[in-house]
């Protein structure tokens, strides 16, 4: 069937430049570029273009120049061009339409209604670069009270805490859908700055586990690669609700991405489609949930803290009380703006709510009942800059996840071809070629400078701010303002205006 | 709780349980089997959960009563007999090792199962075997003496699964519908018949061949074996096999 569809972006070729050295043909994993031995001359299709910059980045000449393709339909504000290809496409194969990465329509960003305080006259900022600024967090269920016996030793048994040297953790990836360079990426950028990675739902790779103790594992639907040894090996066992991009649906890994190193950690066929159903099929109530969370947690001898990760939906509030009630010590909420290896484009733009809501309502539910002390809240989906990590902490998060972001510390232009495995940056693929594009060695430098950049501006808000410790910013509803929005907004985010 | 030595040799211990938390049970479990005990008897447990969740290692363990749900999830290892029925979550995402329940057991028996083998004596609920998964040698097994509910199954990727139909009376079909559905992996053998509209789109029937009847004449030995019933009688019924049609079967489901 010929398709109607219209080229996105046109690639334009330097002819002065162009030193016909075909790097373009070699990097890109979509046959834009092609070699003319007879002319000696590389040629481009822009019309197979992802616009990735793969081949403008990697091009020694600098001859590559990509472009939106000018081509445009009438102005129409319904039927804006995405809407009429989205038909166009579905036309043409009668399918579900695919996509990866995070939502990116024009839902409110409410972190860019919100801005900070910094101390002026009546109390002094702290200086960073000559004071002790504390970034640590800990997470896991606090008891309600401690007791302290005669000798001033702790007489209150404390529930397992993993310390966190700064409050921002890599979200689950799964292997499968990135690489294992990614993770493995990840895991080193992790250990080294003391923080934790998420192996997502597809298993621990024997060659990750020496780097277990800073992993959160997940146990999902589809129970990949979950026994003993891995829940053992765990610093934090996550049982995986939700995700932010596909709230309500499974997974469905594409068999081309089910390789013999991916099907062996999956114990599934190669080739199949690894299926996560939409539901954990022993999970159909909140009494269920905490059978399976105890489960887990006499299956690691009450050693490790459980996590239950949700995508935000309109009663996260509710849900997130009842978690609690079922031994969750860390509640993750994923917002509207998390992204995947691969979603439903129909799901992953229109349902779940923005994350800063979903943070707002939970914290403040949990409080009202009485129980904040007995989770931490870990929140993800759509965290772009340390400006975003303080107003979480400061709406009432322990920590936050970075999922795209760590993503595009190692190359990633959010293109959104995650659920073709033909990435060109060798991140959300498990093509053995495209894979060795990510350096382990470079990515987990990349990630771990990305870490400790946000850290000093951490550092430096917190101290603008007069206070020395992230945790003592947690839920400090009144360091942050509102600009720009409606009494109902700032009543939920427990926030004032800004000037008052 | 009552821990009496039986057999000091054979590290033989016999405990009653009477009012006692799973989380004490388990406590004493993974002491008892820290201290050597090689096979450990449990008196009148009534409804504690996860028993021998975290138990690794050839320790056998024989229950009597009705033990709690979630028994031997995540186990890697032991072996468990109950005189009584099980319930919910029995051998949930196993590893390894053996659960042999003389009685029903309740729903989703041996989600995601790894490795190790379940046998139950009589009939389970809804949900059986879903998602089980195998590796090379690791292939978890399921027989279940009598029938099965909705979903039996269900998402199957490995292994193999069992239904003697033996609670059945004479032509009776079997009465579970959506078997099988989504199933991409294993192999499952029905003894007695189903009608085409109670299997999953995604399962294929066919005759056993030589392969197949190797497998399930090993399993149906041992399931005799385990529950003293004629390992012949019960292989000269009708089997038939199902299988998983496609290995991708939501494979033209998107566009791209």
């Amino acid at each position: 069937m010929k398709t109607y569809l219209p080229s996105k972006f046109v690639v334009e070729r330097d002819a002065e430049r162009c030193i016909q050295c075909q790097a373009c043909v070699s990097q890109c994993s979509f046959d834009v570029h092609a070699y003319d031995a007879d002319y000696n001359e590389v040629t481009s299709q822009g019309e197979n273009c992802v616009g990735c910059h793969r081949c403008a980045v990697f091009c020694p000449s600098g001859a590559i120049t990509i472009k939106r393709n000018p081509l445009d339909y009438r102005d129409n504000y319904n039927w804006r061009s995405e809407i009429i290809e989205d038909i166009i496409k579905q036309a043409e194969t009668g399918g579900v339409l695919l996509t990866g990465m995070g939502n990116d329509k024009g839902q409110r960003i409410y972190w860019d209604h919100l801005v900070l305080n910094a101390s002026q006259v009546t109390n002094p900022s702290i200086d960073p670069l000559r004071e002790p600024m504390e970034l640590a967090t800990y997470l896991g269920s606090k008891p309600d009270k401690v007791e302290l016996d005669s000798d001033n030793n702790l007489k209150t048994e404390m529930p397992p805490q993993v310390k966190l040297e700064v409050p921002v953790m890599f979200s689950a990836m799964s292997y499968g859908a990135v690489s294992l360079n990614v993770q493995q990426s990840l895991a080193r950028a992790a250990t080294e700055m003391g923080t934790l990675w998420n192996t997502g739902e597809g298993g621990l790779h024997p060659r990750l586990y020496q780097y277990a103790d800073h992993a959160i594992v997940q146990v999902a639907s589809g129970r990949f690669g979950v026994h003993p040894g891995y829940l053992d090996a765990a610093r934090v066992v996550e049982i995986k609700i939700g995700q932010g991009a596909k709230p309500g649906i499974g997974g469905h890994l594409p068999g081309e991405k089910v390789s013999a190193d991916v099907s062996l950690t999956r114990m599934i066929p190669e080739g199949t489609d690894a299926l996560s159903p939409a539901p954990q099929h022993d999970i159909y109530s909140i009494e269920d949930l905490a059978q399976l969370v105890y489960a887990i947690k006499e299956a690691t001898n009450y050693t490790k803290p459980v996590s239950v990760k949700i995508a935000a939906v309109h009663n996260s509030a509710a849900i997130a009380s009842g978690m609690v009630r079922a031994g969750a010590d860390i509640v993750v909420l994923d917002g509207l703006r998390g992204a995947t290896g691969a979603a439903p484009k129909v799901i992953r733009d229109n349902v779940g709510i923005p994350v800063e809501m979903a943070l707002a309502s939970v914290d403040n539910r949990l409080r009202q009942e009485g129980i904040r002390n007995r989770a931490s809240i870990v929140i993800s989906g759509g965290i772009r800059n340390s400006g975003d990590v303080i107003k979480a902490i400061a709406l009432g998060a322990d920590a936050v996840n970075i999922g795209a972001a760590a993503l595009v510390a190692l190359g990633c232009t959010i293109c959104q071809q995650c659920h073709t495995g033909r990435c060109a940056w060798g991140i959300c693929t498990s093509d053995a070629r495209l894979s060795k594009r990510v350096n382990p060695d470079i990515g987990a430098r990349r990630l771990a400078n990305l870490l400790r950049g946000w850290s000093l501006e951490i550092k430096d808000m917190l101290g603008g701010m007069g206070i020395n410790a992230v945790e003592s910013l947690r839920g400090n509803r009144l360091q942050l303002r509102g600009v720009g929005l409606t009494d109902t907004e700032l009543d939920i985010l427990g926030v004032r205006m800004v000037g008052c | 709780m009552l821990a009496m030595v039986v057999d000091g040799a054979n590290q033989v211990v016999k405990v009653d349980v009477t009012g006692l938390s799973y989380r004490k049970l388990n406590e004493q479990l993974r002491q008892l089997v820290a201290d050597g005990a090689s096979r450990i008897e449990l008196l009148n447990v009534c409804g504690q959960r996860y028993i021998g969740t975290d138990l690794g290692g050839p320790v056998e363990l024989v229950i009597y009563g009705t033990p709690g749900n979630a028994l031997g999830a995540f186990m890697d290892g032991p072996s468990i007999t109950v005189y009584g029925n099980a319930q919910d979550g029995c051998g949930n995402t196993m590893n390894e090792g053996e659960i042999i329940i003389h009685g029903h057991a309740g729903d989703i028996v041996g989600l995601s199962a790894r490795g190790g083998r379940i046998f139950v004596r009589d009939d389970v609920g809804y949900r059986a075997a879903i998602h089980m998964k195998g590796y090379g040698d690791k292939k978890p097994v399921l027989v279940v003496g009598g029938t099965a509910q909705d979903f039996v199954g269900e998402y199957m990727a490995g292994g193999v699964l069992v239904l003697l139909g033996l609670t059945l009376g004479e032509g009776e079909n079997h009465r579970a519908s959506f078997i099988g559905t989504g199933m991409h992996g294993g192999v499952i053998y029905l003894r007695g018949s189903v009608e085409d509209h109670q299997l999953g789109e995604e399962v294929g029937r066919a005759e056993l061949d030589e392969a197949d009847y190797r497998v399930l004449e090993e399993n149906v030995s041992r399931f005799a074996r385990h529950f003293g019933r004629d390992a012949d009688e019960i292989l000269k019924g009708s089997f038939i096999k199902l299988f998983p049609r496609w290995l991708r079967p939501y494979g033209q489901l998107y566009a791209y």
